[in-house]
């Protein structure tokens, strides 16, 4: 049962599974996203999961919000399959080149360069959501210290293949974009890569995420 | 064979080319985009004799300056846009939503929109394009769609692959209505807002910015005071959600948005007022008026109505 349903517009139901940001919460919105998609319901065109929201948009011309609701209140958890998700590793180097953002957190978080990446280097993360632009993953969660407040000023240019980190979470710039993210790297790997269209995200919500420090001579041969 | 096909020879400021978009994507980042304005779009195919769901040009502000290379082909524009053929070297005031047949060199200028932004391009065939996700629709923001995700640009050719002849030439009077108020509902964040801020969203004039495109149009006004938090945890956003950052000025999501974002939603802007909001040109004022969902969908319902008894008078 989905408990909070509003609506957003006239095109959308709002799920609201509450207002904290935990693993537990997502991966119920997250097998949520995954039942609906399945039974392929009649006027929903769209599917938005984030960290303890599930938005459902669907065809003003095909159906209306309570025919939707009645629907979608009426899904047990348990029709919800479990998630087949992936660990991957994902390659990343922090030369200054491209760590254009670790002065500025050595001062914010009070740590040393050198600490900040064991830390970084050291953690698992779980992908909460991917979006904003295409591909994008967020990541978390960061260790208390670890967490900074974006860029008072946000980068007109984030370069693509950035690596970035904000309050409890980590992301990686698909392609160059606008953004506020502290970037502590650039990793060579294609992220999102839209001539996949069935699979274009490398990383999707419920995978779990190791990043591994490569060095400059590696980051430059990457890709052969 | 002949090949057909245009040559841009002026490119106009945002010229690309838009369908009806992609769904089921935005858990990966993508938004639907596709023409902006539906029912010009789908009166631009119908006025040509094209299946509603064939590939336009969409142009912004300032159109196209085309030249066709070929035997013959029909074409139309719709919106509220001034523009002009060369055929045979001489130059006629063109008329939207009439159809026009245009010979070997001849020229389309699209010299601008009338008091509005979008205005389409629609040829009797098919445009010779590539698809992404089934659909041509280019978001240049994000480098998706046909022609490489970009903007069309100077000097480069409009290749046409298929020509459907015997079209006759087809007319319909339409005068495209302005609209003084956008219809909304009630955000799931109404609240955060103090109530002068909610006063001043559904009394005042908000003027359209200059820094509108198709992912969004951002309002300048008196500002609209949060008392909750000036951030949320992100969350989704659709087409016509109206969020407010914390400098209390609100954005509305137009068609290429980005899918999740972490500011308050104040209002989403009833269906129905859609196709008329993105025409609204920067420097026109705007302003709110609240409805409630039921209303939203019969409204929706009435306007759906009047656009397919346009397309049958066609």
């Amino acid at each position: 049962m989905i408990k909070n349903i509003s609506n957003l517009g006239d095109a959308a139901l709002y799920c609201d599974f509450g207002t904290e940001v935990n693993k537990q919460i997502n991966s119920k919105v997250i097998r949520y996203f995954n039942a609906i998609r399945e039974k392929n319901i009649k006027g929903i065109n769209n599917l938005t999961p984030s960290y303890n929201k599930l938005i459902i948009s669907y065809d003003l011309e095909v159906t209306n919000f309570k025919e939707i609701k009645d629907k979608i209140e009426s899904l047990s958890e348990s029709e919800a399959p479990n998630m087949n998700n992936k660990n991957l590793e994902i390659p990343v180097c922090c030369d200054l080149t491209f760590s254009l953002d670790m002065e500025r957190l050595e001062k914010k978080l009070n740590l040393k360069r050198t600490e900040i990446l064991e830390n970084f280097f050291n953690k698992e993360f779980f992908c909460y959501m991917t979006g904003f632009i295409a591909g994008m993953p967020f990541l978390g969660d960061l260790d208390e210290k670890m967490r900074a407040q974006r860029l008072e000023t946000p980068r007109v240019k984030v370069p693509k293949g950035s690596v970035g980190m904000t309050e409890q979470f980590a992301n990686i710039y698909t392609f160059e974009s606008p953004g506020g993210w502290n970037i502590i790297g650039n990793t060579p790997l294609e992220v999102f890569d839209s001539s996949k269209e069935k699979e274009p995200n490398l990383i999707n919500p419920g995978d779990t995420v190791r990043f591994k420090q490569i060095s400059l001579e590696e980051y430059k041969n990457y890709n052969g | 064979m002949v090949d057909n096909f245009f040559k841009v020879l002026r490119p106009g400021i945002n010229t690309t080319f838009q369908d009806k978009g992609r769904d089921n994507l935005y858990h990966i980042g993508i938004p639907f985009s596709g023409a902006m304005d539906n029912r010009n779009y789908l009166l631009a195919n119908k006025l040509v004799g094209n299946k509603l769901d064939t590939p336009v040009i969409e142009f912004a502000y300032q159109g196209p300056l085309l030249k066709f290379y070929g035997n013959k082909i029909n074409i139309v524009i719709t919106g509220d846009v001034i523009f002009k053929l060369i055929q045979k070297g001489k130059e006629i005031d063109g008329n939207c939503y009439e159809s026009y047949q245009l010979g070997n060199e001849d020229e389309i200028n699209i010299l601008s929109t009338n008091k509005s932004v979008y205005g389409y391009l629609a040829i009797s065939g098919n445009l010779d394009l590539k698809l992404q996700w089934g659909s041509c629709s280019i978001n240049t923001k994000a480098n998706i769609g046909s022609n490489e995700g970009k903007k069309l640009e100077e000097e480069q050719k409009i290749k046409i692959s298929k020509i459907n002849e015997n079209i006759n030439k087809k007319k319909i009077n339409y005068l495209n209505s302005k609209i003084e108020n956008i219809r909304i509902i009630r955000g799931t964040n109404f609240d955060y807002f103090s109530d002068e801020g909610k006063k001043i969203f559904l009394e005042k004039e908000f003027t359209v910015s200059k820094l509108s495109d198709r992912m969004g149009m951002r309002l300048e006004g008196p500002k609209i005071e949060n008392i909750i938090n000036t951030n949320i945890k992100s969350e989704g956003l659709l087409k016509g959600v109206i969020q407010v950052p914390a400098d209390g000025n609100p954005i509305i999501m137009l068609s290429d948005h980005g899918t999740i974002g972490g500011y308050p939603k104040i209002a989403v802007v009833a269906s129905v007022d859609y196709d008329r909001l993105v025409q609204i040109s920067s420097g026109s004022k705007i302003k709110f008026k609240e409805i409630e969902l039921s209303d939203a969908e019969t409204l929706f319902k009435l306007y759906q109505m009047e656009t397919q008894n346009l397309l049958s008078q066609i």
